[in-house]
């Protein structure tokens, strides 16, 4: 009887699993929780009306948008891009690795460089590609791949590892209003400061993986039979 | 209500304000689709951020019920924007150079800044961790239009433009986070507890760290969602496992959620983390990312473990 309990929880996992709407997953979930919980219709409105109210701090962000919204129009991803163009005779792994260092500084104080399609497509790989090209002379589509996906791949640790260190991240404003709501008085500014140790970490096994890419496609190219 | 809920329920208004004013933009652009069910979503969200403290709580409720049911239809689209002109981008940013990048220091720093001292000074006790980062935003805004030279009326365009485009999925942290409040009082948590305690060896603190961040990357890869996983996970592992054993909640938190991004580097479930960018990208092998993301992904979730053990319980 006690497993019914669990029927929120399943709905969560299907429904996010499935790719149906999530916020109506989560809302279904949550009625069917009080349902089985034997909570009557009205009780389970107070409910979801006043935890929602109570965890308004998690959509805060909200106010960080004005200003990042305006850092955009005058020119803040440009820069980035100029930047790490300045950076000359690297090799593959060491472009890959300067654009994680700027990414993860980027998610640590919330500022946009456009991910994957802005900035990771037209400006990394390119870098990257051209710095084994200049080395190796023509590439295959196995090292391009290679190349590509440890791009793509670079973008995504400089974003998840870091984005926490800011206090206004939705990320870190979920920790703190989960945490509130189970009783726990917990701040923005102390969860931020405790995901430093792992966006440094993350920084750490990012210099590992681009030292080890480069001999990796050394032998790539090599192992090629040219 | 004191001085810090004041201050609170201002930054609260202001969030609404911004809700309200992308609900504005899908009515007043003709070319919008579904505007009205847009503008319901906006409004009915502006509505509860507003007015939803000072009213009986079961309004806000039904609005919930409300804008699920509109996200379900797919009843939510972006309206026309003002997105910036390529070429007046690259002029700004070559007139401006690395000084473009002050505003977005301000706003990280001017929080810290702002919640320390509201944290030793008794005459700024309202300046809350919460209440400071709606005034570093606030104060970074000014810097940033200082500096700039920029029109005020970009603050309202470029904030709305922003807000359009993170769209409905802004507030699944804050709805995750009140799905938690009603797994907790249902008592979900207890059910999990339950039946995570027959792997869990008693006093064994090592294993607790490891069970709850296997679970919130498993979790993870199977929703394709860290924020999903924190709340279900933290309810039911995190909080009856470690914080209730002496764990500090704070180190608990913080690496909980990171521990479930190693899981998100491992899914397709993430589809825009790792699917969509490897067709973006072009490369032949649509699984190339997550396969160059696995290892890191398992290095980090041992670190995750390691630290947890090492900090949470000092």
């Amino acid at each position: 009887m006690d497993a019914l309990k669990l029927i929120g929880v399943l709905i969560v996992v299907i429904g996010f699993a499935i790719k149906f709407d999530t916020i109506a997953t989560v809302v279904i979930a949550g009625v069917a929780t009080g349902l089985v919980a034997g909570m009557t219709p009205m009780e389970i409105l107070e409910t979801l009306g006043s935890s929602f109210i109570s965890n308004r701090t998690a959509t805060l962000f909200v106010l960080t948008l004005p200003c990042i919204g305006i850092c955009e129009r005058y020119g803040l991803k440009e820069k980035a891009i100029d930047f790490i163009r300045s950076i000359k005779n690297a090799t593959t792994g060491r472009v890959i690795l300067i654009y994680q260092v700027i990414r993860t500084l980027a998610a640590a104080f919330s500022v946009r460089l456009g991910g994957h399609p802005q900035f990771v497509r037209p400006v990394v790989v390119p870098m990257a590609e051209g710095a084994a090209v200049a080395k190796y002379g023509e590439i295959d589509d196995e090292v391009s791949d290679t190349i590509r996906g440890a791009s793509a791949a670079a973008e995504n640790y400089g974003n998840f590892y870091a984005q926490n260190c800011f206090m206004g991240a939705s990320g870190t404003l979920l920790i703190v209003s989960t945490l509130v709501t189970a009783g726990y008085e917990v701040t923005a500014l102390q969860i931020a400061t405790w995901s430093i140790p792992i966006a440094v970490i993350s920084v750490l096994v990012g210099v590992w993986r681009d030292l080890t890419l480069d001999s990796k496609l050394q032998k790539m190219v090599k192992g090629g039979g040219k | 209500m004191n001085a810090s809920q004041i201050v609170a329920e201002i930054f609260y208004s202001l969030i609404g304000i911004i809700f309200a004013l992308v609900g504005v933009k899908a009515l007043r652009d003709p070319k919008a689709e579904k505007k009205v069910t847009t503008a319901i979503f906006w409004f009915l969200l502006a509505f509860t951020f507003i007015l939803g403290n000072h009213l009986p709580k079961w309004i806000t409720g039904l609005c919930i019920i409300a804008i699920a049911v509109i996200t379900a239809i797919n009843g939510v689209k972006q309206s026309a924007n003002d997105v910036p002109d390529p070429k007046k981008v690259r002029a700004s940013a070559d007139k401006l150079g690395y000084k473009v990048f002050i505003p977005a220091l301000c706003l990280a720093l001017v929080a810290v800044v702002a919640a320390t001292l509201g944290g030793s000074v008794p005459a700024l006790n309202w300046l809350t961790a919460n209440n400071a980062i709606g005034v570093s935003g606030l104060v970074a805004l000014i810097v940033a239009i200082a500096l700039f030279k920029a029109p005020p009326k970009y603050a309202v365009i470029d904030g709305t433009r922003l807000m359009d485009n993170v769209g409905p999925v802004g507030i699944l942290p804050q709805l995750l986070s009140a799905l938690g409040a009603l797994f907790t009082a249902a008592g979900v948590g207890t059910v999990i507890a339950n039946g995570v305690s027959a792997i869990i060896p008693e006093n064994s603190r090592l294993i607790a760290c490891a069970v709850y961040c296997i679970a919130m990357a498993l979790f993870t890869i199977i929703m394709g969602n860290g924020f999903a996983a924190f709340s279900v996970i933290t309810v039911g592992i995190g909080v009856p496992f470690l914080i209730m054993q002496g764990a500090n909640p704070v180190v608990v938190g913080a690496l909980g959620l990171t521990a479930g991004y190693c899981g998100t580097l491992c899914t397709p479930m993430a589809a825009n983390f790792n699917i969509m960018p490897a067709a973006l990208l072009e490369v032949k092998n649509k699984y190339a990312i997550i396969k160059s993301q696995i290892p890191v992904a398992c290095i980090m979730l041992v670190i995750h473990i390691a630290l947890m053990y090492f900090f949470a319980f000092r």
